[in-house]
């Protein structure tokens, strides 16, 4: 993928050869306006919902829940305040750490193990990595019931150490993968140069590898970010209090206080916001991510 | 795709040499390999274990082996198969619905004009709010019978209110799934139509090309690659859907608009039967593995093509 065509770009070109007349380029012209106009109200229907409950975050309980829907009003950081006010920061907090440390762990784990399937790999590296991605596709119901159980009588059930350890398994074969094709596109010359100086595993992968795929290792951990941030199943079922994050803290506002609507989408949006964020940044290493590196 | 020769790891000298290498070669992948196996396999065998087991967490007593009693159970099950068949619906129309109005935004996406930055943004923020939090935002702030917006849009046309989601349960749960995979499936066919050679279509259109015949001869062949892997990939993840029909309906009512991850979450956390959930549980990996080999093949086809 070229980074050229994803920038914006000056609305001048219409992107087809001038072959055309000046009558036919006109009608281009108004066609290409037409069309960007439709692909902007498109969006803009899509993102709603979204917008909907950013401004729904901002209003008064009796202006949020209002039929008909309220456009104008006057703005207030009192939801916000509220949901800040109410003990929140301990979920935020537990989501926090749950995300990165695992988020670390993945890492320190997955850049050694790429390594081994990509620049010195192993014998059958194809099998190794059809192993780490098939866990991937391995469905989470079916591996919660033992989890609960033994989780129950090691005693870390409502743990947050059990949450890190299912998210950086949850995490890891998508890094394998995605560092791998990120070590992939690290010349060779460049290393066959290193080992000739003689250069150890260490220095290599600490002074020549580790700069050149940095970027690779930055849209690695933002993708484990938004993963584990976003995972409720495993929050829901393992922990109660004292480990439990936002998105269990979402359930549990909205059964206890369902009907205040600009409350519920203040907590929202701070629950979003966070990977939102850390998705808008590395928007053009989604597609890497989600495709496990199949598509660049 | 099981066992090649991987050429630069043949080794001329001595065999203790040769092992030694292939020790070295193997260590850093090592910890990796060992945490994935007990973090995932373990838990999968004991599943298999307790699948043969008539177990009850209420009843201690109940714990005894039972062969394969619970899956015989499971198929006599009615519930079962309707949420199998609900599963199958979800992740057949969601994939399929998604991946039509993912191409439909890429085509919008894939040329030059005001604002392409924000409008991408826009449309992929849907995959990046928290499930839990969309499942809330459909259900309240779009599908509420009262306040909710979709009632008041189709208000406008004179259309009385609709309870979304007590009535409409299933379709309910699918247009928030379709939401939020829709940027999934967009993404990964603007990444195919950007990596169509240039020169190609510019030849198609000095040729005198129409618009249309270009994209059915040359681009939707480019690109079937990249629908096939988002299709499979979006099913594999579809599938194991859980927050929307938790959030939205509770699978109701009854289990009408319930999926089988939810089902099997029903069995074994309000009904602590843990030995009918984990032959469930099983019965879903089996089902899973037929999508993911497919889907594993194709990503190794990428993979291979891309290697020098």
């Amino acid at each position: 993928m070229t980074t050229e065509t994803l920038t914006t770009a000056p609305p001048t070109s219409t992107g087809t050869p001038k072959s055309a007349g000046p009558a036919g380029q006109g009608g281009r012209r108004v066609r290409s306006a037409a069309l960007t106009v439709f692909t902007w109200i498109v969006a803009l229907v899509f993102f709603m919902p979204v917008l909907w409950m950013v401004l729904s975050s901002f209003k008064q309980e009796a202006d949020a829940a209002s039929s008909p829907p309220k456009f104008f009003f006057v703005p207030t950081l009192d939801q916000y305040a509220a949901i800040l006010g109410s003990g929140a920061g301990g979920y935020f907090l537990n989501s926090a750490i749950a995300t990165l440390v695992s988020t670390l762990i993945v890492l320190l784990l997955a850049i050694p193990a790429a390594y081994a399937v990509s620049i010195r790999p192993v014998q059958k590296t194809q099998d190794v990595l059809f192993f780490f991605i098939s866990t991937r596709m391995l469905p989470v119901v079916a591996v919660i019931v033992p989890i609960y159980v033994v989780a129950g009588r090691l005693r870390v059930l409502d743990n947050v150490w059990t949450l890190i350890f299912l998210y950086t398994a949850m995490n890891l074969p998508l890094a394998v993968w995605m560092m791998r094709s990120f070590f992939q596109e690290v010349p060779k010359e460049v290393l066959e140069a290193a080992q000739m100086d003689g250069a150890s595993l260490m220095t290599t992968m600490r002074t020549i590898l580790l700069p050149m795929v940095a970027p690779g290792v930055a849209s690695t951990a933002l993708l484990c970010v938004i993963f584990a941030w976003n995972e409720f199943f495993f929050a829901l079922n393992l922990t109660a209090v004292n480990a439990a994050t936002v998105p269990v803290m979402l359930v549990s506002t909205m059964t206890s206080e369902g009907l205040f609507l600009a409350r519920l989408s203040a907590a929202s949006v701070l629950a979003s916001l966070p990977v939102v964020i850390a998705g808008w940044i590395a928007q053009k290493q989604l597609v890497r991510g989600l495709s496990m590196g199949a598509i660049k | 795709m099981a066992t090649t020769v991987n050429p630069s790891t043949r080794s001329t000298t001595t065999e203790a040499h040769a092992r030694r290498e292939a020790w070295r070669r193997r260590l850093p992948l090592l910890p990796a390999l060992v945490f994935t196996i007990i973090a995932t396999q373990i838990p999968f065998l004991i599943t298999i274990w307790y699948s043969m087991r008539s177990w009850n967490l209420l009843n201690p007593a109940s714990d005894v082996f039972v062969g394969l009693q619970n899956y015989i159970a499971i198929f006599a099950d009615r519930t079962f198969r309707q949420v199998a068949v609900n599963s199958v619906l979800y992740t057949l129309g969601c994939v399929l619905l998604a991946m039509l109005l993912g191409i439909g935004l890429a085509l919008l996406l894939d040329r030059k004009f005001i604002g392409q930055g924000v409008v991408r943004t826009m449309l992929i923020t849907p995959f990046l709010i928290m499930p839990v939090v969309s499942a809330i935002l459909w259900s309240i702030s779009m599908f509420n019978p009262s306040y909710g917006l979709v009632n008041w849009v189709i208000g406008l046309v004179g259309i009385p209110p609709v309870a979304w989601t007590s009535q409409y349960p299933f379709l309910s749960v699918l247009v928030a799934l379709v939401w939020q995979w829709t940027p999934f499936m967009m993404l990964l066919v603007l990444a195919g139509l950007q990596s169509q050679p240039k020169d190609v279509l510019e030849a198609a259109q000095v040729d005198g090309a129409s618009t249309l015949n270009t994209f059915f001869y040359i681009t939707l062949p480019h690109l079937r690659r990249y629908i096939e892997l988002a299709v499979l990939l979006g099913a594999i993840y579809v599938v194991n859907t859980f927050d929307q029909i938790y959030l939205m309906t509770a699978g109701g009512p009854g289990t009408q608009s319930a999926n089988l991850p939810y089902y099997i979450y029903q069995r074994a956390f309000l009904g602590f039967d843990i030995g009918q959930a984990a032959a469930m549980g099983v019965v879903v990996v089996v089902a899973t593995i037929v999508i993911a080999t497919v889907a594993l093949r194709l990503i190794f086809k990428s993979f291979m093509s891309t290697e020098d």
